[in-house]
């Protein structure tokens, strides 16, 4: 569904990615590992459209529509979500407002009408539940005062209201607890789908003894290095990236 | 004919009236009349080069032709439609005129006192002559001098020391459309005693034809210890004029915390002064503003840290869309020997409209060294990090930047402890955000999710 | 300033009118008419700038004095001050230091400023041992070879009246004020600059070079422009209190900048304050405005205001070409009984231009200061963006601080943001400055220091030093 070709990104003049070439099929787990600085939350951020980034050549395509020339908005209404690094905070914003229209422009762009409140509710409070988390903080401002875990458990949400084709989760697993990661990776396992792809951004091999992904790849200098199965993710933790470097640059 | 003549015509009619139909007044009342018509004539209507006036132009109000009532009619369907769904003691006034019908005070906590300002004065006058006016005299304003000259109504609430008022007192004003546009002083007393604890909802709403002047004056005191929180919700109709002094003392340790929301009033114009006379006092200073069409919002206020160790906060926001246009001036001054102070001030303001204008001035004036003070103001844009982040979830631009400006005037009202005025104004604030930002039926429905 | 004070000073003026009369260089105290004939023709000022100026008088006749600043003073009467006295004669000065007040050595002393120039300072007749004459005629060949002009403003109306009549009071209107209007009426002297299309001012210019060439009087009038793509900074003032018995200065600077040019006017201030209980000082009035007329054009004010009795001062940018920028950059120390009322106005007109304030005010003593600004986005500044960081440090229970920022936003595409705090010298930082054995007076000139490090960094080089050595002076015994 997902096809990323030769794509090379610089940023503020600088070239971070060179000649990444992708493909994620429905129903697949991958994994994007790679050392600090190689270039790994910048292919989550291009794919969701963030400013600031260009794209000097190569395509990203996703269910055969050209991702690049589609305003943010529009690539989430077409099924890709972004799971924030840094969730951003929005004071003043409540939770509830930001799932109740992000649904409504979903169910507009696919030509339904709003989610009747009481069917909305039903549907809030039971994945509030799967995520073990608080009715009170759908009233609270989005990610305002939240924990780490709490943000992370807080795009889990939003993706599991929004029931994205395409999940990319950008080190969804930084800065939590052993709790708050069984929680957040059981979440993303229940989005786990024959008709969706999931594509993990980490840094450490940790969170994938929990997501078990079908695909490992090593991202080194802006290019993936190398591919494998989720065997190759255990290899990295024994070894750490430098041989991938050193075997790459050979 | 002088715009000050007309007013000081009405007067003498009135007065005149007053005395054929109840006799002479007490002799306080009767000379603070006349301080109040002579102040008023010697000052006349501020002009524009009155720096307190600078952005404000009260011709409107100096020159009209407003008559006095003393008509409280107003049908109970479209008040009960006006009022705000609050279990409250509550008093009503039509046109600055007290209806009893449309009061209902129920069972107040031993020791409280909630009356009508006209009863108050019937049954011990000399008990409202101690404390009226000994914050707001004719000296503070032309408007409060004219006040004094006309006051006959309005509300006085007395708390027995230790006494707490568990339901909020509503003081509810009604403008009604009116065949010829009519004017009210309403006189607002609050007396907190000691360690006493209250939140008084002052209301003001009314037909959406209507087209008067209300020129209100609020005294409130309070005791060592006392709590007071004060709401004033002008949600007037966009015709009328609204001029209020509300002027606060604060004894040690008390605390007084002010929710200013103006979302209604053609040209409305508030002065908020608190007195800062006891140790550990705190004056929290919270506004809302939101104004369109060419509606004209002047909010000044003041913080006169008389004392050592007493503290101010104050966050006000402003959202003014189509030619509307907003005035903030908010002033902390610290006396000499006044050490240990704290004063916060924060104005933020978003223009929707290229037409739209704000006036800002936020003003620190101080006369000791050891102080905490500080201001910001700010007038600009969204925050783009939040637009980007909403449109990640599939939310369209407009959508997104309509729920940012709804959250910005959310960051006050969640402070709000009271969910029927908070829902009301995100409500009113949703309904008036223009119709490209697509909110409708939002809050709405987060409302009933919330009530759930 | 006290009226018997200033009754001495009107006595002795007039008297030294008359026994100079028969040279008539120093005319009795007064102004009308002819008062104002008298200097345009002294001056020898050609028929249309008589013409200027008896206007200016016939406006500011019209006029009230301002009231609306945070000052207290005296009403000054106009009809007291002498209007026109001749640069002093060398057997007038003092012959030798030995005869200047031993305070104001010190003072220079203590500002290391070297001993020939002290003499210079202090107006001791000593042109054989500092001959400024010549300084200015070297640099004055180096300006001439770039065709930069710079003059004294009584010179460039004889030798280049298009140029005045084109600029003089077309950024600061003859009626602008009170102040600026009593100025355009009597102004004697004051320098003239003239940056032609394209040139880089070759060094920076300063009225120091020229402070025994003239005395530049109590009315200065300076006025500078800039051509597309010129670039000249300009230091004023100088950096030792001046002798100075006049007691009320009404200045006017005029800044033009066309597309692309850059103006950056530093100034100094250190005019005398008066003493401990507030007798005497100067009444510092000025009107310093700078216009942005080109696009990209960008005027810069820097000041270090620690002298004169009563500061009244807003040098302001009127930012009409896009993408314009205005900078103020305000260092304000005030000790003893002295006032200062004192900011910037910053005017967007044009689209995308932007502003920044940073003012830094310092009070001590029985002093009272206040930071009056207004920033005014009007409606096609599309984009326009302000920046302002205000901040007042006290010293001492007996000072006042304050704040008047006013804002006036009509443009939903602009951003605005105002900061400012007042605090005093943080105990913690005095403490610890002191437990590694620093004297408190050193501690807190240090805090001092770092807290107008923003605004120091915008001074040229020596200006910088010695702004920082004024500093330590002006607040000498504010602690303790």
């Amino acid at each position: 569904m997902l096809e990323v070709k030769d794509l090379h990104v610089t940023v503020e003049g600088k070239e971070i990615l060179k000649g990444l070439s992708l493909t994620v099929n429905a129903g697949e787990v991958h994994a994007i590992m790679g050392p600090n600085g190689a270039g790994k939350s910048t292919l989550s951020a291009v794919i969701a459209g963030k400013d600031g980034y260009e794209v000097t050549s190569g395509t990203i395509t996703f269910e055969g529509q050209d991702v690049l020339e589609m305003e943010i908005e529009e690539r989430a209404l077409a099924g890709m979500l972004l799971g924030f690094q840094y969730p951003v905070e929005i004071p003043g914003v409540k939770n509830i407002y930001l799932l109740k229209a992000a649904l409504n422009a979903q169910r507009a762009a696919n030509g339904q009408g709003d989610m009747p409140a009481p069917e909305f509710m039903k549907l809030i409070k039971a994945k509030i539940a799967e995520m073990k988390m608080d009715a009170s903080f759908l009233q609270r401002a989005v990610n305002e005062g939240f924990s780490g875990g709490e943000k992370k458990r807080n795009e889990i949400l939003q993706m599991l209201v929004l029931q994205p084709k395409l999940a990319m989760l950008d080190e969804i697993d930084s800065g939590l607890d052993i709790d708050a990661m069984r929680i957040v990776a059981d979440g993303v396992n229940s989005l786990r789908a024959a008709d969706r792809g999931i594509l993990l951004v980490t840094h450490y091999q940790r969170l994938l003894d929990y997501i078990i992904p079908d695909h490992v790849h090593v991202l080194v200098d802006g290019r993936i290095a190398k591919s494998g199965g989720k065997e190759l993710a255990h290899e990295l933790e024994s070894r750490g990236y430098d041989w991938v470097v050193e075997e790459s640059a050979a | 004919m002088s715009d000050v003549q007309t007013f000081l015509d009405r007067l003498a009619e009135r007065t005149e009236a007053r005395r054929q139909a109840h006799g002479p007044e007490p002799t306080w009342i009767a000379a603070r009349r006349q301080a109040g018509a002579a102040r008023f004539d010697a000052m006349g209507f501020p002009d524009r080069r009155v720096e307190a006036w600078k952005y404000t132009d009260v011709r409107p109000i100096a020159r009209g032709d407003f008559a006095l009532t003393d008509s409280g009619d107003f049908s109970q369907a479209s008040a009960a439609a006006l009022t705000l769904p609050i279990v409250a003691h509550r008093l009503t006034f039509v046109d600055g005129v007290f209806s009893a019908a449309l009061s209902d005070l129920g069972e107040l906590p031993a020791g409280v006192a909630v009356l009508p300002l006209s009863r108050a004065l019937a049954e011990n006058h000399e008990a409202v002559g101690g404390p009226l006016g000994r914050l707001t005299g004719v000296e503070f304003s032309p408007f409060s001098a004219l006040n004094t000259a006309f006051m006959e109504e309005g509300a006085v609430v007395r708390l027995a020391p230790g006494s707490v008022v568990k339901k909020p007192i509503l003081l509810q004003f009604l403008s009604r459309a009116n065949a010829q546009p009519v004017m009210s002083h309403p006189r607002v007393l609050i007396e907190a005693g000691a360690r006493s604890q209250a939140t008084v909802i002052e209301h003001h709403v009314g037909e959406t034809e209507a087209a008067n002047f209300t020129n209100l004056v609020a005294e409130l005191m309070l005791d060592r210890g006392a709590i007071l929180t004060h709401y004033k919700l002008q949600e007037a109709p966009l015709s009328d004029l609204h001029v209020a002094s509300i002027h606060v003392e604060q004894g040690r340790d008390s605390r007084y915390t002010s929710f200013n929301l103006n979302l209604g009033g053609g040209l409305v114009r508030n002065d908020l002064i608190t007195e800062l006379n006891g140790e550990g006092a705190v004056a929290n200073f919270y506004g809302l503003f939101y104004g369109q069409g060419r509606q004209h919002i002047d909010n000044h206020t003041l913080a006169n840290h008389n004392a050592p160790r007493t503290f101010s906060n104050e966050n006000y926001k402003g959202i003014l869309d189509d030619r509307a246009r907003g005035v903030f001036n908010g002033k902390v001054v610290v006396k000499r020997d006044s050490q240990k102070i704290e004063g916060f001030q924060s104005n933020a303001n978003l223009l929707l409209s290229d037409r739209a204008e704000i006036d800002t001035k936020p003003e620190l004036e101080i006369y000791a060294d050891d102080v905490k003070c500080s201001h910001g103001s700010t007038t600009g844009q969204l925050d783009e990090e939040a637009v980007f982040a909403l449109r990640t979830r599939g939310i369209d631009e407009q959508t997104a930047r309509g729920l940012l400006t709804l959250a910005f005037a959310g960051e006050v009202m969640e402070l709000v402890e009271l969910a029927a005025v908070a829902e009301r104004v995100e409500l009113a604030v949703a309904g008036k955000l223009p119709e490209r930002f697509n909110l409708s039926g939002l809050v709405e429905a987060a409302i009933l999710l919330h009530d759930d | 300033m006290a009226s018997q004070e200033m009754e001495q000073l009107v006595r002795r003026e007039y008297k030294e009118g008359f026994v100079t009369d028969i040279e008539s260089d120093t005319i009795p105290p007064g102004l009308d008419e002819g008062t104002i004939a008298f200097i345009s023709q002294k001056k020898g000022e050609p028929e249309w700038m008589l013409e200027w100026r008896l206007k200016a008088y016939h406006q500011w006749l019209k006029m009230t004095p301002p009231s609306w600043a945070h000052l207290d003073y005296p009403a000054i009467d106009y009809q007291a001050i002498s209007y026109f006295s001749a640069p002093k004669r060398p057997e007038d000065r003092p012959q030798s230091l030995d005869e200047v007040d031993p305070k104001l050595l010190e003072t220079y002393e203590k500002l290391g400023i070297p001993l020939h120039e002290r003499a210079a300072l202090a107006g001791v007749a000593v042109d054989a041992v500092f001959d400024s004459v010549s300084v200015t005629t070297t640099f004055k060949e180096k300006l001439g070879e770039a065709g930069v002009i710079f003059c004294s403003i009584s010179e460039a109306i004889r030798d280049y009246p298009e140029l005045i009549k084109q600029y003089l009071g077309t950024v600061v209107p003859v009626a602008d004020n009170y102040f600026a209007a009593l100025n355009s009426a009597v102004f004697t002297d004051g320098s003239f600059v003239f940056v032609p299309e394209g040139v880089t001012c070759p060094m920076e210019l300063s009225t120091y070079f020229r402070i025994n060439a003239a005395n530049t009087g109590q009315f200065e009038r300076t006025l500078i422009i800039c051509e597309s793509r010129a670039q000249v900074s300009y230091l004023e003032g100088c950096t030792a209190p001046q002798r100075d018995e006049n007691q009320l200065h009404a200045a006017v600077v005029e800044l033009v900048a066309l597309e692309d040019a850059y103006i950056k006017y530093s100034t100094v201030q250190n005019w005398y304050p008066g003493d401990e209980d507030g007798k005497g000082g100067i009444y510092n009035f000025v009107t310093k405005r700078g216009d942005c007329r080109g696009d990209r054009s960008r005027i810069s004010w820097t000041q270090v205001e620690t002298g004169s009795a009563i500061t009244w001062k807003y040098p302001s940018c009127v930012l009409r070409g896009k993408d314009s920028i205005g900078e103020f950059y305000s260092v304000a120390v005030t000790n003893g009984r002295q006032q200062a009322d004192t900011g910037t106005k910053m005017i967007h007109i044009g689209e995308g231009t932007r502003s920044y304030i940073v003012s830094k005010g310092i009070s001590a003593g029985r002093s009272n200061q206040s930071y009056r600004g207004l920033v005014k986005i009007g409606p096609r500044a599309k984009g326009a963006r302000n920046f302002t960081q205000c901040d007042s440090l006290l010293i001492g229970d007996q000072c006042g601080a304050h704040t008047f920022p006013y804002q006036e936003i009509g443009n939903s595409s602009a951003t605005v943001e105002h900061e400012a705090t007042t605090s005093k010298i943080g105990e913690d930082q005095l403490f610890y400055c002191q437990s590694r054995g620093i004297s408190e007076e050193d501690a807190v000139s240090m805090i001092v220091n770092g807290f107008c490090k923003d605004v120091f960094q915008e001074l040229p080089m020596e200006f910088a030093v010695e702004a920082e050595a004024l500093l330590n002076v002006t607040l000498e015994g504010a602690v303790g």
